[in-house]
């Protein structure tokens, strides 16, 4: 069976032309006529040399750009329990204008997603409600206490991509060995978010300059590099594969560095948030700046530039974590954790990182669509007879994050009112129109 | 000035005005009748969310003797009790017309906030362990009274800096008044970040003498035997203010509650030295300035525009 889940929709019959294709994993990279048939990527031709078949909707691409559509190891979509933040449908259609063809959804909801009964009843909804394909991952203990491990086997079953406690770190480093040793049976990666709570305290906000000067408990970077380097020799001693979600400090990338250096099965992710906003932006008690892992320093955010650049950190992820304006809308100390990314990733990506030379675009596409084979899925990719996974994007087009506000059903962005370029125009998941741009037209051939 | 929100948000000039009205206003205090009606038909909310004595009461007595009308609300045994959001209660208070809310709030940036939910001035009487501006002003205008400036004065901060608002708000007000500022005591309560502030960071009063005033801080009972403070005694021995400690010629200055026999001995808190109870007095003038600069120049919530020239004159009542 397929581990993802989409509602199913009419396939897409459409014809590209003209657009520039670019796509890290074939290695295409030029103008190109692209035909889709039945959902599938039926032929690639040079630009005029295509005609569209009956039926089938031509799309004027000149000058834009067609990437394999991005996969998003880290969101949540808050069914069951939070649907006032977020849900499968608002979710998926958030995903599906950023781009993503795929998103993986934790499993920190309410109820926690511990029992297979519940992932069954979560694959339902998505069958139903999924504009682009979700996978789920199931949880590590029950009721992500610490405690007690799920049915791991039975999740995977009922279709857990993988699992993780998310949203809080496995403390005990038993029952981590004991998840590893199950693993070997079962199969499906740990994906781990690295806090010590001994050291992170009551903390709101990273540990250092800008917390002293606010005087707000700070949550200091050695609460998740000590963890990583500890998780790293534990998966080791178990022969097990761990993933390491949302990395925010540069010891965290030196450690993962470390522990694959000595053959260890580890990977890495990083947020958009992380990548491009330091400390300094919590200065205002803006509360869409309150993330755990918090905001670091300059040289920390430098290092996971560095770190995503050269393959240490395989992927991005948007950990989009939507809550309602009410719940925001309070004192910084009082406030949830999270911002919302899946809307505006990859534009204040390439915008802060590609247009001045940081990251390459190929490299950027690579990260973006890499998450897929760390949850052992397929990399979409834009090559004759695999199923359309794309998403049509104006590069040079101009906007500001926020502006027309969001298909999230939660307006929690920390990028809001940042002028960025890059407009997706058209997104096509599994195979199925899954988001066009309002102003952007279809025409029938 | 539209709100008062942090030591920040003024500059040298604004706090020597306010510091300058505020000895106006003591002038006023000696007389018989202290009352001005400056801001007569103003209403000034006191908006608290943690306990306090001398902030609360001084803003309340502040704006009496401004003419001012004043509601006091406290956390416990009002609509907050019943679990109501900071945005609800500022919505419903705000039906009032306030010209001028003060609040405490255990919350960094709770101030901000609401400004940004009222139209009223806002004044932070204390927000979380970030800002306690007038706290600081009072303490300018202590220092200033008593030593004419404060241009290169050496002033040490002592005790527990991390989690103190007073700390933060007073670093910044005696930094931009021209002091030069140590802060002093262990590392887990001090912690080397405050030099990006423009302080020096000590870890022990062996050179207390250098300092030209003492600023003790209120030690909190309930971190004694934590992480921060293993036990009172190793405190004491090593941080305690007493006569040993502090010269004849230094001054000493406490923001109060002060905690006898723990961040300052007995003999010195009623020694010549000590400008605790002017601190006190101070309170009074400095926030009368403080509601006076918010609200004297701006428009009333309900009615006309005052005149500021009045403002200084005595009631003849």
């Amino acid at each position: 069976m397929s581990a993802l889940v989409i509602a199913p929709r009419p396939p897409a019959e459409l014809l590209l032309r003209g657009a520039h294709v670019l796509d890290p994993a074939t290695g295409i990279d030029g103008p190109h006529d692209v035909l889709v048939r039945d959902g599938e990527i039926a032929a690639l031709g040079s630009p005029g040399s295509l005609d569209a078949p009956a039926g089938a909707q031509t799309v004027e691409a000149e000058g834009k750009h067609l990437f394999p559509a991005f996969v998003d190891p880290h969101v949540h979509l808050r069914t069951p329990g939070q649907e006032h933040k977020e849900d499968l449908e608002t979710g998926t259609r958030a995903a599906a204008a950023g781009g993503y063809c795929a998103v993986v959804a934790m499993p920190n909801t309410d109820p926690v997603i511990d029992q297979p009964l519940l992932l069954g009843g979560l694959v339902s909804i998505a069958q139903r409600d999924a504009r682009v394909a979700v996978g789920f991952m199931g949880a590590i203990s029950v009721g992500l206490h610490g405690e007690q491990l799920t049915e791991m086997s039975e999740l995977r079953e009922a279709g857990a991509l993988g699992f993780t406690d998310d949203g809080r770190p496995v403390v005990s480093a038993g029952l981590l060995r004991q998840a590893l040793a199950r693993q070997r049976s079962c199969g499906g990666v740990l994906a781990l978010h690295e806090e010590d709570p001994a050291l992170s305290g009551a903390g709101v906000m990273h540990e250092g300059r800008v917390s002293v000067e606010l005087g707000l408990a700070g949550i200091p970077s050695i609460s998740e590099s000590t963890m990583i380097a500890r998780d790293a020799l534990i998966a080791d001693h178990e022969r097990g594969r761990v993933h390491f979600q949302h990395l925010s400090a540069r010891r965290s990338v030196e450690a993962l560095a470390a522990a694959r250096e000595r053959g260890i099965r580890v990977s890495g992710e990083v947020s958009p948030h992380h990548l491009l906003c330091t400390e300094d932006d919590v200065r205002a008690l803006d509360t869409s700046f309150k993330m755990n892992p918090p905001l670091r320093t300059e040289d920390d955010r430098m290092a996971l530039i560095a770190g995503l650049a050269d393959g240490t950190i395989e992927c991005v992820a948007t950990d989009h974590a939507p809550h309602a304006r009410d719940e925001k809308n309070v004192p910084f100390e009082q406030a949830p954790m999270g911002t919302t990314g899946l809307e505006c990733s990859f534009a204040v990506l390439y915008t802060e990182l590609v247009l001045p030379g940081l990251i390459a675009l190929e490299v950027l596409l690579e990260r973006m669509t890499a998450g897929a084979r760390l949850l052992d899925l397929d990399v979409p990719a834009i090559a004759v007879g695999r199923s359309a996974n794309l998403c049509l994007i104006d590069l040079a087009a101009q906007w500001r994050i926020g502006e027309a506000g969001y298909e999230s059903r939660s307006a929690n962005c920390c990028f809001a009112g940042r002028e960025v370029n890059g407009r997706t125009l058209l997104t096509v998941a599994s195979g199925a129109v899954a988001y066009r741009e309002r102003a952007f037209a279809l025409s029938a051939a | 000035m539209r709100h008062l929100l942090s030591i920040e948000d003024l500059d040298r000039a604004a706090i020597e005005g306010i510091v300058d009205r505020a000895t106006h206003f003591a002038q006023i205090a000696d007389r018989p009748i202290k009352k001005l009606p400056s801001l007569r038909g103003r209403l000034v909310i006191n908006l608290f969310y943690e306990a306090s004595t001398r902030t609360r009461s001084s803003f309340e007595l502040a704006a009496k003797r401004l003419s001012a009308d004043v509601m006091n609300l406290v956390a416990t045994g009002s609509s907050v009790e019943k679990g109501e959001s900071l945005r609800d209660t500022v919505a419903t208070l705000s039906a009032y017309g306030p010209d001028a809310i003060v609040i405490r709030s255990p919350h960094a940036g709770a101030p901000g906030l609401v400004a940004g939910w009222t139209n009223a001035a806002v004044v932070n009487a204390g927000d979380g362990k970030h800002q306690h501006p007038t706290q600081a002003l009072l303490d300018c205008y202590t220092l200033t009274s008593r030593l004419g400036s404060l241009e290169g004065v050496n002033i040490w901060i002592v005790g527990d800096v991390l989690h103190s608002r007073v700390a933060r708000s007073c670093i910044q007000a005696f930094l931009v008044l021209g002091a030069h500022v140590t802060v002093a005591g262990p590392p887990t309560l001090v912690p080397d970040e405050f030099a990006a502030l423009g302080v020096t960071v000590r870890h022990g009063l062996e050179e207390l003498r250098e300092a030209d005033v003492v600023y003790a801080l209120r030690m909190q009972l309930e971190r004694m035997g934590s992480v921060d403070v293993p036990s009172l005694r190793e405190y004491t021995a090593h941080f305690q203010i007493n006569a040993r400690r502090l010269g004849p010629r230094q001054l000493l200055m406490h923001p109060g509650p002060v905690n006898r026999g723990i961040e300052l001995s007995g003999e010195v808190i009623d020694s010549a030295s000590a400008l605790i109870t002017s601190q006190v007095a101070a309170g009074v003038v400095v926030r009368m300035a403080v509601l006076y600069d918010v609200l004297a120049g701006a428009p009333t919530q309900t009615g006309a525009p005052d005149t500021i020239s009045a403002a200084l004159e005595p009631q003849t009542a």
